[in-house]
């Protein structure tokens, strides 16, 4: 393993991490399935309950780790399960986008939607359009940690435990 | 010391045929913690189910992770197994490789297979840092509301009430009845829809258990499953419920006029009103929109007032109000019904500029015997008896361009009643039908089609009208006949639209009020297509009838009857299981900000103040609590606090971090 980052980008293959609500955009995945769209398979989903749980500490663990990209999904606005949640995160990832920004990260690699439990076609074309930009952005090399990471140190470092 | 169980499953070929199962099960094998990983034909089966069990014993495993559908589909099966074998049901993850990978990744195999090894290490990687958790237990209030009166909201408070619980309905036009109420016929037996729905609804206004909150609307929903707090907005009726008598003196001298909406628009109707002669409760409300007295007030005058001097019991009151109050519930049954699609999009079918175009409702009015012509079929241009009449279907239906996608499932066979019922009416009226495809599953509804066809000569034909226009007193309707691939002409007197059913115009809002989920259209969403049709996503919440999507009578009741059944179920417990997956909060890391009281939504977090000693002196100081019979565990406190003393079970920081390195771990 290399400690440099990824410099070639042809054949590029990025990794993406979804992190999706339990009740909207996690469900409109599973409906993408039921319903066999295909997208491409760079894409990894994480289940939250509420994309309100979703830390930004998560994220930025997430490309200091090596990810290229990061898509936080929740419910639309007004759709909330829990009525409320979403409005955080819309406040929260506005303001980490821009931060992200700041420290050299494109906003078409840290993306916030909204994608319905009904809308597998939506899921479909976001992560499709998403895993396209960054394909062409090439691999993250921002906030990446130079050391290689082995299991025992996360371990460790997993916080309140 | 953890021991971690992996077991990936083939799904038949639905995982299988895209997904390496056995390459998954051997790459796990090497995947720190994992003991013991093998692959198999179908997990969820009696066989596979023992596989696991056997697995746990033999192996000691102490954690166990199942790759192989959505966990919104297996979770409940696998934690249940998972506790058979001993071990506590939240040592379990799931990781998705069938919805999420195989069947969106279809001839990418080899990539397809990277990601279930990586969802597998990311599931390995929680559940090793998951923890033993409990259900806890809430009450339960013993009460069910139901809103939405028609035949759905009627049906369902009665066979929750006829179990020996309390129900509400909570209807918003002044009286129960519905869409059913202003249909004349039902297909395919010819019933007369009055005389089978009206005992229904006495029955439901007499019941000891049940009872009627109508002209009222519903404002908010608070609280969860078994302990919903409802408020309710009772609309100012301006009539004093308990003094009148329903004697209808005030309706035949009030002279305030409107548009009958019971009746389609078809004739008018005083301003204090009942929507119908069978109206349940049988007691007028004043629409203050049209009634000469609350117009007149508008401009600073105060006229009229007839009403109020006729009354003999002085049941009028125009200084009532709306009334808002909270009631308590445990479950509540959506049945709110649905709406008409507005044809104006179709201009070429001159709806609302011909008066002799009228939709499938109208014409229900026209036929009724205590509609606005007594039931005798003529135009509304000239109150002439109609020759001939053109029927189309599908308007609305099966039409994304200008309507909705989905087929409507009613139009097809009440267009051949409404055909049927004109035949009958007057014999020697022609009648045309343009169809796209005649859709008739049901018990005994083809066999009612082909009677329309042969017993009673309606002609049916295969193609779409592309306009419609007046010519002197009759219409012409241009078509085509697709089977006979030739344009076709026809002189009508009368065209019925066979509209598209929608939701409800408000269903979204009302969708966000309850808590549930709605669709593109605006349906509401069952939990599962196939197996759980009558349940939401929120527990607690049911749904009943053509809210839910287009539907006839027979599978309303059906279903209404179905989420009565669930109702029953829920309400018959003493107290509930709690999910344990709730926010709790280290005493020792809180500051007391109190942050995390403002965020939470449903007012589970409190401050409290506790005594500790520090540098040998005893102080006090206040720190956060979750109460958790009222969290639901969204999480909205873990992260506003702002020193990482929050943290949700199951969904802890360190759960979902561990899966974000595991899953970067193979990039670096």
């Amino acid at each position: 393993m290399s400690n440099n980052p990824v410099e070639k980008t042809e054949n590029f293959e990025p990794k993406i991490l979804v992190f999706a609500c339990n009740w909207c955009t996690y469900a409109g995945a599973d409906l993408a399935g039921v319903s066999r769209l295909q997208y491409p398979p760079n894409v990894r989903v994480l289940r939250v309950p509420c994309s309100c749980r979703v830390n930004p500490q998560f994220v930025v663990r997430a490309f200091q780790r090596g990810i290229d990209g990061v898509l936080v999904a929740g419910c639309h606005p007004g759709d909330c399960h829990y009525t409320t949640g979403n409005y955080y995160t819309r406040r929260r990832f506005l303001l980490m986008t821009r931060m992200l920004e700041y420290v050299g990260i494109d906003s078409g690699r840290f993306q916030t939607r909204w994608i319905s439990g009904s809308e597998g076609p939506k899921f479909q074309e976001v992560v499709t359009e998403m895993t396209e930009i960054i394909r062409q952005l090439g691999p993250n090399q921002k906030l990446r940690d130079d050391v290689t990471i082995e299991m025992q140190d996360f371990e460790e470092e997993a916080v309140n435990e | 010391m953890e021991r971690v169980g992996v077991f990936v499953c083939h799904c038949g070929s639905n995982i299988g045929s895209v997904v390496d199962c056995a390459k998954v099960a051997e790459e796990l094998r090497n995947y720190p913690n994992v003991v013991h990983s093998v692959d198999y034909k179908y997990m969820c089966s009696e066989p596979g189910q023992n596989l696991i069990k056997e697995a746990v014993k033999e192996h000691n495993l102490n954690r166990v992770v199942v790759c192989s559908c959505s966990p919104r589909m297996h979770e409940n099966t696998f934690r249940a197994c998972v506790a058979q074998a001993g071990l506590n049901p939240y040592m379990f993850e799931m990781a998705n490789i069938r919805e999420h990978c195989s069947w969106v990744h279809a001839g990418h195999n080899e990539e397809a297979t990277a990601k279930a090894i990586d969802l597998a290490k990311m599931a390995v990687a929680k559940v090793c840092k998951n923890k033993e958790l409990k259900k806890g237990h809430s009450p339960v209030t013993k009460r069910a509301l139901v809103v939405g009166g028609g035949i759905a909201g009627i049906q369902a408070a009665l066979d929750i009430a006829n179990n020996g619980y309390q129900v509400d309905i909570l209807e918003r036009t002044p009286s129960i009845g519905g869409k059913m109420a202003q249909i004349d016929k039902t297909f395919p037996t010819i019933d007369c829809s009055a005389c089978i729905l009206t005992p229904r609804m006495v029955e439901a206004s007499s019941h000891p258990n049940i009872k009627l909150i109508t002209f009222a609307e519903l404002e908010k929903v608070e609280g969860y499953v078994g302990n919903f707090d409802v408020t309710i907005r009772s609309k100012a009726r301006s009539v004093d419920m308990s003094k009148c008598t329903g004697c209808g003196t005030c309706m035949t001298k009030c002279p305030g006029k409107a548009d009958d909406e019971f009746n389609m628009n078809l004739q008018k109707r005083p301003a204090i009103y009942t929507p119908f002669p069978q109206a349940i409760p049988n007691k007028p409300v004043i629409d203050r929109e049209s009634c000469l007295k609350f117009k007149s007030r508008k401009d600073g005058k105060d006229v009229c007032g007839i009403c109020a001097k006729v009354c003999p019991a002085g049941a009028i009151d125009y200084e009532q109000e709306d009334e808002i109050f909270v009631e308590h519930y445990g479950a509540i049954v959506m049945a709110t019904g649905y709406d008409q699609f507005d044809h104006s999009v179709y201009g070429e079918y001159g709806y609302g500029k011909y008066p002799d175009v009228i939709s499938g409702l109208h014409f229900e009015r026209l036929v009724n015997a205590s509609g606005p012509t007594m039931g005798h079929i003529v135009r509304p241009s000239d109150h002439k008896e109609p020759k001939t009449v053109v029927m189309v279907k599908c308007v609305g239906s099966r039409d994304p361009e200008h309507g909705k996608s989905y087929c409507s499932r009613t139009c097809c066979m009440y267009s051949a009643k409404q055909a049927t019922l004109i035949r009958d009416h007057c014999p020697d009226t022609k009648v045309y039908i343009f169809y796209m495809d005649v859709r008739t599953p049901g018990k005994g509804y083809d066999e009612f089609y082909n009677r329309t066809r042969e017993e009673y000569g309606v002609e049916y034909i295969r193609g779409r009208v592309s306009k419609i226009y007046q010519d002197g007193e009759q219409l012409i309707v241009k078509g085509e006949d697709s089977l006979l691939g030739r344009p076709v002409e026809i002189l009508a007197d009368m065209v019925i639209l066979a509209d598209a059913m929608i939701p409800q115009n408000d269903a979204a809002k009302m969708a966000q009020i309850v808590g549930i989920g709605y669709d593109n259209d605006g349906w509401f969403t069952e939990a599962h297509a196939k197996l759980g049709p009558v349940e939401t996503h929120t527990a607690g919440i049911f749904l009943a009838g053509a809210c839910q999507g287009p539907k006839d009578i027979p599978d309303t009741v059906a279903q209404a009857g179905a989420a009565a059944v669930k109702v029953c179920g829920l309400l018959s417990k003493d107290q509930l299981e709690t999910d344990p997956c709730t926010s709790e909060i280290d005493p020792a890391l809180c500051a007391g900000c109190g942050h995390c009281v403002g965020v939470c939504p449903y007012k589970a977090i409190s401050l409290e103040t506790i005594e500790e000693r520090k540098a040998g002196k005893t102080i006090s100081r206040q720190v956060a609590k979750v109460n958790a019979s009222l969290c639901q565990g969204c999480g909205a406190c873990t992260v506003t606090c702002r020193s990482s003393a929050a943290n949700l079970n199951h969904f802890t920081n360190a759960q979902i971090l561990a899966e974000v390195d595991a899953l970067c771990q193979t990039i670096l």
